[in-house]
């Protein structure tokens, strides 16, 4: 195994193939601890992490706190609403009051891009991104791979399809850093209005039409509307996007038969995916859902245990 | 210039001969064999436990459990020797509670490993007894742990090496010291 020497897991664009194998055999082995009498092992003893959430979040909180938990390290939840940052603290200065507690990582969810190198500067913890704006969701990618790995055997040579709202998506981009690093050919597939435009150089083939391309895809990434993000009109309505853009059950058949079909969750159903396949591609998300944990505690247990600066 | 010298301490015949000994041993103290399980501590102590499984059965025609302990979680040093180190499988697919469980590895040095294997055994159940079947103790203990079922004392210095090569995975069998 290459060893593991990033303090920090801020994107999957910076990590080299060997760092993510590292990570994805890791996640192997902690999956095991999730289903023993006792899932707890000592490797974290005596850290502190800190959940620091600028944004909502539950699932990605809730499955960070449970890792570090599983590992037996101490979390604190801090988020912002009902924090001092809305009596007007800065990020910095709460940083740098976490601080005084001395935590050892900080798991960050941010809504501004490229803001966590910047906190990093105020703090000796190591941090880890758990979604910075449009930025990055390494995790996710992580188990997204992760669950791709363990259908597939290898993440080599496949045609990943990402459909949806690929603009406003860290998954899209965590996923197209992470899957083109392995020789997986990545296709997004959305309305020309939810595609970056600069998409193109970051080696993915941009298509509009979900019919077609549904069909080559070994894996179909379906992302979710993000209604929160979008403060104005980038498709003309929910219906129009669903005709052309939503998984239903005939564009499922046209599909291999082995197609993976994943979310990142929440699902708006018959938005995103029709309510009537739930029952064929729902238990693949939930599975999503339990690799993310391994994930998580795979990642918390590299960057916990570096050695310590003396 | 650094010189090194390997000798063989333990030869493929004698390991062969140790094990059948060592199995033997074991069933002398718990003759109820239903009670045993095996836990084989990764890599090498895994190996091993697997050969005493394959004896036994030889010897008493039971199929004992076996399961292997990955104890990389439990160390004592996980935040000292970095970069983390690489965690192995652990499987333990029975109940050990009330079982006579042996813990098996390939060398007893510092004792370390063996508490880090007590504390994750005990996640894992309550067994009635455990007890440690090594085929190599080459003393220099740092914690009060002594193995109940020893292939060979091999008295070492400090900065010797003691490596056991197991045909599974190094090809061939053999106990080396390495003296610098």
């Amino acid at each position: 195994m290459d060893q593991w020497k990033e303090k920090h897991l801020l994107g999957i664009k910076a990590l080299d193939r060997a760092e993510i194998e590292t990570i994805l055999s890791l996640a192997q082995s902690f999956k095991g601890i999730s289903q023993r009498d006792v899932k707890k092992v000592p490797a974290l003893r005596g850290k502190t992490l800190v959940n620091l959430f600028f944004e909502n979040s539950t699932r990605t909180r809730t499955s960070f706190e449970l890792a570090a938990k599983r590992l037996s390290a101490d979390v604190i939840n801090f988020s912002a609403a009902g924090s001092s940052l809305s009596k007007g603290e800065t990020i910095i200065d709460t940083i740098k009051t976490l601080e005084a507690y001395h935590p050892d990582i900080l798991v960050v969810r941010i809504a501004s891009s490229a803001s966590l190198s910047i906190l990093a500067k105020h703090t000796k913890a190591s941090i880890v991104n758990a979604g910075d704006g449009k930025n990055e969701h390494p995790t996710q990618a992580l188990l997204d791979m992760f669950t791709v790995k363990e259908s597939k055997g290898t993440l080599e040579g496949l045609n990943v399809l990402i459909v949806g709202d690929v603009l406003h998506s860290r998954v899209a981009r965590s996923n197209i850093f992470g899957f083109t690093k392995f020789g997986s050919k990545v296709t997004v597939c959305a309305p020309p209005t939810l595609i970056p435009y600069d998409f193109i150089t970051i080696g993915v083939e941009v298509t509009y039409d979900f019919d077609t391309a549904i069909k080559n895809a070994d894996v179909v990434i379906m992302l979710r509307v993000q209604k929160e993000r979008q403060n104005s009109a980038f498709f003309p309505s929910v219906r129009e996007y669903t005709n052309r853009f939503s998984l239903t059950p005939e564009r499922l058949k046209m599909a291999k038969k082995d197609c993976m079909i994943l979310h990142p969750s929440p699902i708006n159903w018959d938005i995103e995916i029709s309510s009537s396949i739930k029952e064929q591609v729902h238990p693949l998300i939930l599975r999503q859902a339990e690799n993310g944990l391994a994930v998580r505690m795979a990642v918390l247990y590299l960057v916990g245990t570096r050695k310590r600066r003396i | 210039m650094e010189h090194t010298e390997k000798i063989q301490i333990i030869s493929s015949p004698e390991i062969k001969r140790t094990l059948y000994r060592l199995s033997h041993e074991i069933l002398e103290r718990t003759p109820e064999s239903e009670h045993i399980v095996l836990l084989g501590i990764q890599t090498r102590g895994a190996y091993i436990a697997k050969r005493i499984k394959k004896i036994i059965k030889e010897i008493e025609k039971v199929e004992l459990p076996l399961g292997v302990l990955d104890i990389t979680l439990y160390r004592d040093d996980l935040t000292t020797i970095g970069p983390s180190p690489l965690v192995k499988e652990t499987k333990i697919d029975f109940d050990i509670d009330g079982k006579v469980v042996i813990l098996i590895d390939d060398v007893l040095f510092t004792g370390r490993t063996i508490r880090a294997a007590l504390d994750e055994i005990m996640d894992f159940g309550r067994p009635k007894r455990v007890e440690l079947m090594v085929l190599v103790d080459r003393g220099h203990r740092e914690l009060p742990i002594r193995a109940d079922f020893v292939g060979k004392n091999i008295p070492t210095a400090q900065d010797e090496a003691v490596e056991v090569k197991l045909k599974e995975i190094d090809g061939k069998d053999e106990v080396l010291v390495t003296k610098h």
